[in-house]
């Protein structure tokens, strides 16, 4: 059960209140990029590459320019007159914004068309002639590396080769020595796939430039408005776009999941063309766009190994990854992270060896590396672990719940230092994990599956037990170009007691408008439903890096806290002077000060407030407002116990997930209610990379399933009905000892399927099956081993 | 262009319109009823689901014409007379949205899915919205929320929309 301090109707943490914009929602009043309609508004369209690598000979627009309502076409030898044509990744490389003769990848940004509506800007797409010499592309990365592969960024001097950085974490001599004497090394390849987020709406802008003015409005699909305006300053800073003569406006998003972190070219081709013109450019790309050119996530080749005695003690494990990052690196991770938080794989296991190193490379594909609902690489980490650990189990024929349980960090070993460096804030791996099996009934089910085993009957139970990295974070080694990973807030609170607090984050679904409010009702004691919260504005939002990598309860959420403990501050010093004690003589609870001794001597916050603004004290400022950036000291650890029952269907490979239990730590609880629904949301998205999504591209860089027709996303008959609890194991260090909990799902999910199927399959031999695990790849396995 | 007179929640409205004009283009840009919304080009979200005389379809794949001569409901008539329409009121109480983007059309389409099955069990549910995708909450949601609108619907005592843990 959830102990909360405040009264239902105050609201505050741990409190399953309705959420706050759902009205909207329901009614069909959300607003939305694709909503916005301004007067004399244009109309945008992209020409896309059919090639995955060539060169362009010729971009005639004769023909677009005569089609009713095309009103210009524009071409990357016109922004070049601007020096527009190319931009800065998040990452410090570059991309392009249109090219002037190559093609990096396909579906790239040829030519943007101009018109007056969106038909006639189709029609004059259609019309834009495009000669090509087409290249032999480069999709393999692993061919990318060898020495006689083409170099494909040409446009760096000097480079010769494709690879784009190299990286390493752990010891890797000690880790070498470990392994040399071990009694057991266990060993996988792997490769996560890449995916793409599918954000039911897709990405898309309103670019509106006020000539007389010199101001440009950008209304666009972002998760970090804040560091998009300064991106679009330092690109266009040169042509007087200055960075106070630009807002940009996140307005409702409709799904984000890390996808609407980037700066894609079609934002920047649209207020570029708003700059020439004059008029507002609307842009929204269709979803087949967005599939096929966007960013993707994921895309890691990893072999991982773990050594250990032969009674399973885990003494070290070791992770080489190929990441593969199309023709730039326009990942989203903190600057210094180039493969993010990876380090984090050597999981919720006390062993004090570990060594990892990865190394990037350039191909002719889209670039990327951001999320799908976890941007900084902790899936890739975690699913490593996760399914060597298994695989050890599976060689020394141990259980693997006992396993985990027999190598678990104990709750009394925190805070916990991590082989790669990492200083884990708290956990309880060992409750979490026996809940679960409590609650699957993993005996029953282990004597079920000997029963069915014996009877040809394929079944098998996986287990995850990951440790999460969110929060970033720590402003001395996070930063975003240059820019440091805090987040903050703005609360101000009106004479008659209602507030209003702005954040630097933006929500795209997580429900900020109602867990913000209830974290100040928490402090304040200001009903939540009496707060309103306003994020995504630039002009009146504090700050902030944004919503993403479940950094906003860890950052916006203790600054809220914070700036909501400066308030009550005041507030005491106000009610001192009000009952005419001393502060010292003063007793809160959730809305109103009292005397010591004395609860019937009373100021609510209300009357505070009201006199802040009536009858404040002699010497202090009046008014009732508090700001505060929140540098949290450390990252936040959530973590989970997922069990997971599939059967499998021994004529046709279809796997079905009969049942799925997933017990999540992610500290204290602000929204139970909203708590579950991310936990749900993210277990379909976990789901979805283990069975059926993937983006494909044959050797000649065509993408093979760029629509929804085949990229398939699950629907509510694929997603199983999931059962869902968690264990609360508070953070030390975060002012309401919360962790973030939106990405723990999605990271913890698909090993745990993964590792149940391996495990209905394990006495076949079967040791390890890439994911996405689907029918063909299963049956083909059963064929093999003469069981079909 | 064509002429084309359609009644959309109950209100005449007449226009003319290119032939090839979408559906959902015309409910969204001629009529400015932004609540039905664009997912996708392949036909397989669901999040233009609207009611055409009654049935739930994709308004991305059928013509503006075609809708000639009859009647449209669009999430905006869901409310009836300023109350919440019980699948609107089971959405909130239930948490069975986040982002909203899919709302419009898992609603629509749970209104005739729940006129043709007023009692549908959870698989029915699940089969029933299988054309309208949803990334943000894993349907769980989505099914309870269908299932408290359908109790409402019928009378029935109203299920507890607290979260259930294990
Ligand atoms: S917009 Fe996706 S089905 Fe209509
Ligand atoms: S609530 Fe976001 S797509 Fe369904």
């Amino acid at each position: 059960m959830i102990k909360c301090k405040t009264s239902r109707e105050i609201g505050g943490m741990g409190h399953p209140i309705k959420r706050k914009e759902d009205d909207r929602f329901i009614q069909g009043k959300g607003h939305y990029v694709d909503d916005i309609k301004l007067p004399g508004m244009l109309y945008m369209d992209i020409v896309r590459s059919p090639f995955a690598y060539a060169k362009i000979l010729s971009i005639n627009t004769e023909e677009a320019l005569k089609v009713p309502g095309v009103v210009a076409v524009v071409t990357g030898k016109d922004l070049e007159k601007y020096n527009l044509h190319w931009m800065p990744t998040l990452m410090s490389d570059t991309q392009m914004v249109l090219p002037t003769d190559t093609v990096m990848y396909q579906s790239q940004e040829v030519a943007a068309v101009i018109a007056t509506s969106k038909y006639a800007a189709r029609d004059g797409r259609e019309a834009v002639m495009v000669e090509y010499e087409p290249m032999t592309p480069v999709i393999d990365p692993f061919k990318a590396l060898e020495p006689d592969a083409p170099v494909l960024r040409t446009d760096k001097e000097g480079k010769t080769d494709n690879h784009i950085w190299h990286w390493e974490a752990g010891d890797r001599e000690a880790t070498e020595k470990v392994f040399a004497s071990a009694d057991v090394v266990v060993k996988e390849q792997m490769h996560l796939p890449r995916l793409h987020v599918v954000s039911i709406e897709t990405c898309g802008c309103v670019a509106d430039y006020d000539k007389v003015n010199n101001h440009l409005t950008m209304y666009m699909t972002t998760q970090a408005p804040h560091a998009i305006r300064t991106v679009i300053a330092l690109v266009a800073g040169h042509v007087g776009l200055t960075e106070e003569k630009i807002r940009v406006v996140s307005p409702d998003i409709g799904g984000g999941f890390g996808g609407k972190v980037p700066v894609y070219p079609g934002y920047v081709i649209a207020i570029a063309v708003s700059f020439l013109v004059g008029k507002p450019v609307k842009w929204i790309e269709d979803r087949s766009e967005n599939l096929q050119a966007d960013s993707f996530a994921r895309d890691y080749h990893i072999t991982v190994e773990m050594a250990a005695t032969r009674e399973g003690k885990i003494l070290a494990t070791r992770f080489k990854v190929l990441a593969d990052h199309g023709y730039t690196d326009a990942a989203a991770n903190p600057s210094k992270f180039p493969t993010g938080l990876f380090s984090i794989g050597t999981g919720s296991y006390n062993y004090d060896t570990a060594f990892m190193e990865a190394d990037a490379v350039y191909t002719n594909k889209p670039p990327g590396g951001v999320a799908y609902r976890c941007s900084f690489r902790v899936t890739e980490a975690v699913h490593a672990i996760e399914r060597i650990t298994d695989r050890l189990a599976q060689e020394i024929g141990k259980d693997p719940a006992v396993l985990r349980l027999e190598n678990f960090i104990k709750k009394e070993e925190f805070p916990w230092k991590s082989p790669t460096g990492w200083e884990y804030d708290s956990g309880d791996y060992h409750t979490g994990l026996q809940k679960a099996m409590k609650v699957i009934g993993y005996d029953a089910l282990r004597k079920e599956q000997a029963e069915k085993r014996a009877r040809g009957e394929l079944m098998g139970i996986g287990i995850s037990t990951f440790t999460e990295i969110v929060g970033a974070g720590p402003s001395r080694q996070f930063d975003i170009l240059g820019i440091k990973m805090f987040d903050s807030a703005e609360i101000r609170v009106h004479p008659t007691g209602k507030a209003i607090a702005r954040f630097g984050t933006k929500s795209q679904g997580q429900g900020h408008e109602t867990t913000y409010a209830q974290i100040i009702a928490e402090e304040l004691g200001i009903p939540a439903q009496h707060i309103q919260i306003e994020e995504g504005d630039t002009d009146t939002a504090p700050y902030g890096l944004g919503t993403y990598a479940s950094r906003s309860t860890p950052t916006a959420g203790a600054a809220a806290a914070v700036a909501a403990r400066k308030l009550r501050e005041k507030a005491k010093k106000i009610a001192a002077y009000l009952l005419e004690v001393s502060e010292e003589d003063l007793e809160w609870e959730p809305g109103k000060f009292y005397v010591k001794g004395a609860p019937e001597k009373a100021k609510t916050i209300q009357e505070i407030v009201f006199a802040a603004y009536t009858n404040h004290p002699p010497g202090m400022e009046a008014g009732f407002e508090a700001t505060h950036y929140y540098d949290p000291p450390n990252l936040t650890f959530p973590s989970g116990a997922y069990i997971c029952v599939v059967d499998i269907d021994r004529e046709t490979g279809e796997i079905k997930v009969r049942r799925f239990v997933a017990i999540d730590d992610c500290g204290n609880i602000i929204n139970p209610m909203i708590v579950q629904g991310q936990v749900h949301g993210g277990l379909t998205q976990g789901l979805a990379p283990a069975l059926y999504e993937a983006l494909v591209y044959d050797e000649e860089g065509n993408i093979l399933n760029g629509t929804l027709m085949d990229y398939l996303v699950p629907t509510a008959v694929e997603s199983p009905h999931w059962e869902t609890g968690h264990t609360i194991t508070p953070s030390p260090h975060h002012p309401i000892g919360a962790k973030g909990v939106g990405e723990s799902p999605t990271v913890g999910a698909p090993p745990a399927i993964a590792n149940a199927v391996v495990d209905a399959l394990s006495h076949l031999g079967v040791t390890h099956i890439d994911i996405p695990i689907t029918p063909p790849k299963v049956w083909k396995i059963l064929k093999e081993k003469g069981v079909v | 262009m064509k002429e084309i007179t359609v009644t959309v929640n109950g209100e005449q409205h007449t226009a003319s319109v290119e032939a090839r004009t979408l559906l959902v283009h015309f409910i969204r840009e001629t009529l400015n009823l932004t609540g039905t919304h664009i997912g996708c080009d392949t036909s397989n979200c669901g999040a233009c689901t609207i009611l055409l005389d009654g049935k739930s379809v994709k308004s991305c794949t059928v013509l503006a014409v075609q809708a000639n001569g009859k009647q449209i409901a669009t999430v905006e008539g869901l409310a009836a007379g300023g109350e919440l329409h019980p699948l609107q009121e089971g959405f909130k109480e239930n948490h069975g949205l986040h982002c909203g983007f899919c709302t419009p059309g898992m609603l629509m389409r749970a209104v005739e899915l729940l006129e043709k099955n007023p009692n549908p069990s959870e698989e029915e549910i699940r089969w029933g919205i299988a054309g309208n995708l949803c990334r943000c909450t894993g349907y769980n949601n989505i099914v309870k929320s269908i299932q408290y609108a359908a109790a409402k619907m019928r009378g029935d005592e109203l299920p507890d929309t607290e979260p259930e843990f294990v």
